[in-house]
């Protein structure tokens, strides 16, 4: 019971989240589409979090090899991500 | 400390919301950039200090090479090769979120601690991962062009997808039921990474916009769901954000093209496209009018407004820079330049702007389609480089057109069209292009960037 009330509440925080990117997405210029892209892009590189925690594990089996290379993909995914955002957004000048 | 790292959690998340409000205006979007990866950073340093966290061999490793590689690839991908990155590294997010879900699967069966809840959410997470890795890997092949760009059909397609589908969600309600069957986890990744590939090897070069977007969201709902596997809200948010944004471009996306998103993922356009081009072809009349440089320079100089569309032959001549120099000889004389962009030019959203911004045009010179459509009956000349179906004005008017119904740039309402093209071959829809024919339309042969250097020549000799 405890672990559907639990799934529930993370259901809530999910929807009020997709509201929340709705409302602010829908508020960006298209001149910004593709570094919108690339920087929500690292954002869901936040699976970081999940891998980290695989990969410290104290003792070595499956789940922390799969941790490891998960942490691989999610850091080249966040690192990638916000720098080549930034490397666009840069380049972005007005008069 | 499980405490203050919920607070830092809190705070990312907080900072993540901020981040992309912020990308709402080129003047703060950097700043913004900076804020989300601030968020995440805080987010990965109190995880360090996490009570499960007992070695870290592993961790230091996977930290190290990541951000090696992930700092090589942004560093060293050109501009034009923006697309394919966007897609290789959402590739690699969703690739995570699959090793996540079954590193915490391996654990709970290990600890004897699987609960209904916790298996639901690996089966989604390593569904919507897997789909996400093969899939972006897929466009980013067909954007570097290592796999075809054109639409691939394949004998069974909708069968076979279909099959896939009801594979994966029969396999993922059978383990739910027997979670303590670590192949069954295996066969629905493998599956799941099948239908990646099943799913985008059909979408054709120019709808890539549409799939880039929607591997984007993909990639969001995956992080999303692997916050469900552990139990941590700030994944939940970051994904859902992220998902969100990529439902509202594709959305955005389909919309440009006049198309429902079935229809593009289903590969529906170049079907109608090659049933009907026969009749396109035989209903167009008038003839073609070209121009070279000489003549052409001189139309440009006899006029006091001046309108540039892009397309994305203008990305494949890296023509940016000559049609910057254009911009800038152009205003020396006084003549006003905008940019008309529509919103499906290119190979992803937002990709003519990036490459003009590289090239130092001026954002504010840039206009999308609602915001110049009316103003062409004001505008002297109207240069089209490289694009073709997005100006097509049989969208408008022709019910037989396979685009009929695409929002199109009213181009031909201008005094004259220059159309810069390499030869009179049709565009992506594979239809004919009546602009081409009409009475103001001129066509200006050649590759888009010697031929915009060669007009700036010209220009420059008046």
């Amino acid at each position: 019971m405890t672990e559907i009330i639990q799934l529930l509440m993370q259901i809530y925080v999910f929807v009020l989240a997709v509201f929340v990117g709705f409302e602010l997405i829908t508020k960006v210029p298209p001149t910004l589409h593709t570094p919108l892209m690339s920087g929500s892009n690292a954002i869901s590189g936040i699976t970081v979090i999940g891998a980290l925690i695989s990969a410290g594990l104290e003792e070595f089996t499956v789940t922390t090899i799969l941790g490891m290379i998960a942490l691989i993909f999610a850091q080249i995914n966040v690192v990638g991500g916000f720098l080549v955002t930034d490397r666009m957004l840069k380049m972005f000048k007005n008069k | 400390m499980e405490i203050l790292s919920y607070i830092v959690y809190l705070c990312a998340s907080v900072l993540f919301i901020l981040g992309i409000k912020k990308l709402g205006s080129p003047k703060t979007a950097r700043k913004g950039n900076f804020l989300s990866s601030l968020g995440m950073l805080i987010a990965i340093v109190i995880t360090l200090f996490d009570k499960h966290i007992l070695s870290y061999e592993y961790i230091i490793v996977g930290l190290l090479t990541g951000s090696v590689i992930g700092v090589v690839f942004a560093l060293k991908v050109p501009m034009t090769g923006m697309p394919q990155m966007v897609g290789l590294l959402n590739g690699f997010g969703g690739g995570a979120s699959v090793l996540v879900a079954l590193a915490e699967y391996y654990k709970f069966l290990n600890d004897n601690s699987l609960n209904i809840t916790s298996t639901i959410s690996i089966v989604i997470s390593v569904f919507i991962g897997a789909v996400t890795f093969t899939g972006s890997l897929v466009a980013f092949g067909k954007l570097q062009g290592i796999v075809t760009g054109k639409v691939v059909k394949y004998p069974l397609q909708h069968p076979l997808n279909l099959l896939l589908i009801v594979s994966v969600l029969a396999g993922g309600v059978y383990f739910t039921l027997n979670s303590g069957m670590p192949e069954l986890i295996i066969a629905i990744a493998a599956v799941s990474l099948l239908l990646g590939v099943f799913l985008v090897l059909p979408i054709g070069g120019a709808d890539m916009p549409v799939a880039v977007s929607l591997l984007n969201s993909y990639s969001g709902l995956a992080a999303s769901a692997t916050g469900f596997v552990i139990n941590n809200n700030m994944l939940i948010i970051a994904g859902a954000l992220v998902g969100a944004s990529g439902i509202i471009l594709t959305l955005i996306m389909c919309k440009g093209m006049n198309r429902s998103l079935m229809n593009v993922v289903l590969g529906g356009w170049a079907d109608a496209g090659s049933s009907s081009s026969g009749v396109g072809q035989s209903s167009i009349k008038g003839e073609v009018k070209s121009v070279d440089a000489e003549e052409a320079a001189m139309l440009f100089d006899a006029a006091s407004n001046v309108v540039i569309v892009p397309g994305y032959g203008m990305a494949v001549a890296q023509a940016q820079h000559a049609i910057r120099d254009l911009m800038n000889v152009l205003e020396g004389r006084n003549i006003n330049v905008r940019f008309a962009i529509h919103p499906v030019a290119g190979r992803m959203p937002g990709h003519m702007n990036v490459l003009l911004a590289e090239a130092n045009v001026p954002y504010d010179k840039l206009y999308a389609l609602e915001d110049i459509n009316d103003d062409f009956n004001n505008v002297d000349i109207v240069l089209v480089i490289g694009a073709n179906d997005v100006v097509n004005p049989a969208a408008r008017h022709d019910k037989n057109s396979p685009i009929f119904g695409m929002p199109i740039l009213n181009v031909d309402y201008a005094k004259t069209v220059i159309i810069n093209k390499r030869s009179m071959n049709p565009g992506y829809a594979g239809i004919e292009n009546e602009l081409f024919y009409g009475n103001n339309s001129l066509m200006y042969f050649g590759d888009a960037k010697e031929a915009v250097a060669k007009l700036v020549q010209e220009i420059k000799t008046l």
